[in-house]
């Protein structure tokens, strides 16, 4: 198959894809046993409150045709209202969604800096103490309960060390008196553009242990990944040419290894990143992070469905995007893929 | 020529007893294996017995006992009790159930819709195959916690809706997972044969196909187990799981993550027995994988 051929076929099913989770979502929203009218008028409603709102979200359509406004809808970039606070969602998430991916970038930046490092050095010396310890530190990561792993971290660093805070992204003195300015919503460089050094030290220490927490997935698959293409790499014969040129350690491997080991670690990092996006509403819950994930709980609590549904579009929508690009750019730089 | 058809006929299910066997020897001698499956029989003794198991069992299953709320771990209360009274021990005991049986239902469930489905596709192939990966897609599209959420908020919080909504998002990777080793087997001759002599396609599938892609199928359960507890935990720490005061893991997180930095027991005894469990589940699918490959099976005596 031709490298364009492939590509084609890939954009063409992404957007099948997009469709088809439309679809899904659509009915999800739409064809739930609640009464997504009765919860628009709220508690105690009469009949004809129900009736007129059922009128107005357009409810007594038959299902296609509410199929077809849902889309249009959402080609005009409304996600709906939301039930609870008869406020445009895209308007709530333009609040929300910058938040959540200062965070999940933040857990980024965690993994590739914990994790690469670590992943060079437990590969470079298989059956040390070190490769037997991050490779225990990787399988309690994946099976510890990233809410929990948030408690304990919170327990220790602001419960007995007293040197981290509890949660949500500034202080409350630093909002009251060094307000960071909303320019890109990512705290961290709105504030650091506004030279407000204050709020942005602040800021600092508010995402540590949230972007550490959500980042201990991520961290450990790219130690796990990192390693295993290491070794691998470490066998070839141009590993041993440098060493015998009398090349520093160092640049063997963090150079000139680590180079040829770091694609699949980048589709790692890819992967974890769609993950983070979901495992954000956990940890976010408890950290008090108004991103995202505090927007989709409370909605849960007040069964507000075009949020939930909303929101599971919007991430999907990324998840799909991310998960196009990874494969479009591996089909760029391995021209064995497209062989398949 | 009796005996000798009939040995030939036993042959496969004869030597699908002695794989077994061997697999069993390699994974007695694996320590880590061996201690994983023995906090997993412990923990879901502890969940069935639970009745027995605690002087509690009413607390367990959801009494206020306000006149002894938040009692550090003690020698009345081995664990504590939490912020209505209630015994720790008794409550992780009794929670156990909803959690484990969340694990194990995920996985049944989403295995009944997916072995079949993907056996019916690789057997298949053509139009039928198209049409059931292409469904596949579909699902893997979402994240599958948010989609879980989203199913489990639209069908309504309760357990059964949890269980559901998880095995909802997950049946597509057995599909998968089971069309792509029927791929391989349906070119083998033992399934060309049984075709040649008119055996129903049906029967070969049930008979011939099923068998063999067990031990992946096997595998892959063993280690979703784990993650299905996880996810579990996760819906119903957001609320959309079983409902107070019923006990289950994730909830007692959730109610107790409140008072966790002064009272830590409730919530952090919850939080380690998610932990444990599903790394015990984590280690013993890395172990049984290991069994179930002869080229990393350890076989020496």
């Amino acid at each position: 198959m031709h490298r364009w051929e492939y590509i084609f076929r890939r954009l063409v099913m992404a957007v099948l894809v997009l469709l088809s989770v439309s679809v899904i979502t659509f009915l999800i929203a739409r064809v739930v046993p609640s009464d997504p009218a009765a919860a628009w008028v709220g508690p105690h409603p009469t009949q004809e409150q129900i009736a007129q709102a059922r009128q107005r979200l357009g409810l007594d359509r038959p299902l296609y045709e509410q199929y077809l406004r849902y889309m249009q809808d959402l080609l005009r970039g409304d996600l709906g209202t939301s039930v609870r606070s008869h406020q445009p969602i895209v308007t709530d998430l333009k609040a929300f969604l910058p938040a959540t991916m200062e965070l999940v970038v933040a857990g980024m930046v965690m993994a590739v800096v914990i994790g690469i490092p670590l992943g060079v050095l437990s590969g470079a010396h298989k059956g040390s103490l070190l490769d037997h310890l991050t490779r225990l530190a990787s399988i309690a990561g994946v099976s510890m309960p990233t809410f929990w792993l948030g408690l304990l971290l919170q327990l220790f660093f602001f419960g007995r060390l007293h040197i981290l805070p509890l949660g949500s992204r500034v202080s409350t003195e630093v909002a009251l008196y060094h307000p960071v300015a909303q320019i890109t919503g990512f705290y961290l460089l709105d504030t650091a553009m506004t030279g407000n050094w204050v709020a942005f030290k602040d800021a600092l220490l508010h995402i540590i242990l949230p972007a550490f927490t959500l980042g201990t997935y991520a961290i450990g698959l790219t130690i796990r990944m990192t390693r295993s293409t290491m070794i691998e790499v470490l066998g070839e014969k141009y590993i041993l040419a440098a060493r015998v040129a009398g090349l520093p350690e160092r640049v063997v491997l963090f150079v000139l290894a680590l180079k040829n080991a770091i694609i699949p670690t980048v589709t790692v990092l890819g992967l974890s990143f769609v993950y983070s996006l979901t495992g954000a509403l956990l940890v976010e819950m408890i950290f008090s992070w108004p991103g995202l994930g505090a927007y989709v709980t409370n909605a849960v609590i007040s069964i507000d469905f075009p949020v939930i549904v909303s929101v599971t579009l919007v991430v999907t929508v990324f998840y799909v995007f991310i998960n196009l690009f990874l494969d479009l750019a591996q089909a760029m730089l391995d021209p064995r893929v497209t062989l398949q | 020529m009796q005996t000798v058809g009939g040995s030939v006929g036993d042959r496969p299910q004869h030597a699908r007893f002695r794989e077994y066997s061997l697999m069993w020897q390699a994974f007695r001698r694996d320590p880590l294996a061996v201690i994983s499956l023995v906090v997993i029989l412990v923990f879901i003794l502890g969940a069935l017995f639970a009745p027995v198991l605690t002087p509690y069992p009413g607390q367990g299953r959801g009494d206020p006992n306000i006149l002894e709320k938040f009692q550090p771990p003690g020698r009345v209360h081995p664990l504590g009790t939490d912020y209505l009274g209630r015994d720790v021990l008794a409550r992780i005991l009794f929670g156990g159930r909803s959690s484990l049986s969340v694990g194990f239902l995920v996985v049944l469930v989403a295995g009944a819709i997916g072995i079949p489905l993907g056996a019916i596709a690789g057997y298949y192939g053509g139009w039928l195959d198209d049409v059931i990966m292409r469904i596949t897609d579909m699902f893997l599209a979402f994240p599958p916690l948010l989609l879980a959420i989203a199913i489990a908020a639209a069908l309504g919080a309760s357990f059964t809706n949890a269980m559901i909504a998880i095995a909802f998002t997950w049946w597509p990777w057995y599909a998968r997972l089971v069309r792509a080793q029927t791929l391989s087997l349906r070119e083998q001759y033992f399934i060309e044969a049984a075709r040649s002599i008119g055996v129903r396609d049906l029967t070969i599938i049930a008979r011939h196909v099923l068998p063999n892609v067990l031990t992946p199928v096997l595998v892959q359960a063993t280690m979703d187990v784990g993650s299905a507890i996880l996810t579990g935990a996760g819906i119903s720490f957001i609320g959309l799981g079983i409902q107070p005061p019923a006990p289950d893991w994730g909830e007692m997180i959730s109610t107790g993550r409140i008072y966790f930095i002064e009272r830590p027991w409730f919530a952090g005894a919850a939080g380690a027995a998610i932990f444990l469990v599903t790394l015990a589940f984590n280690l013993l699918g890395d172990a049984v994988r290991d069994v179930a490959d002869p080229r990393t099976r350890r076989t020496v005596v």
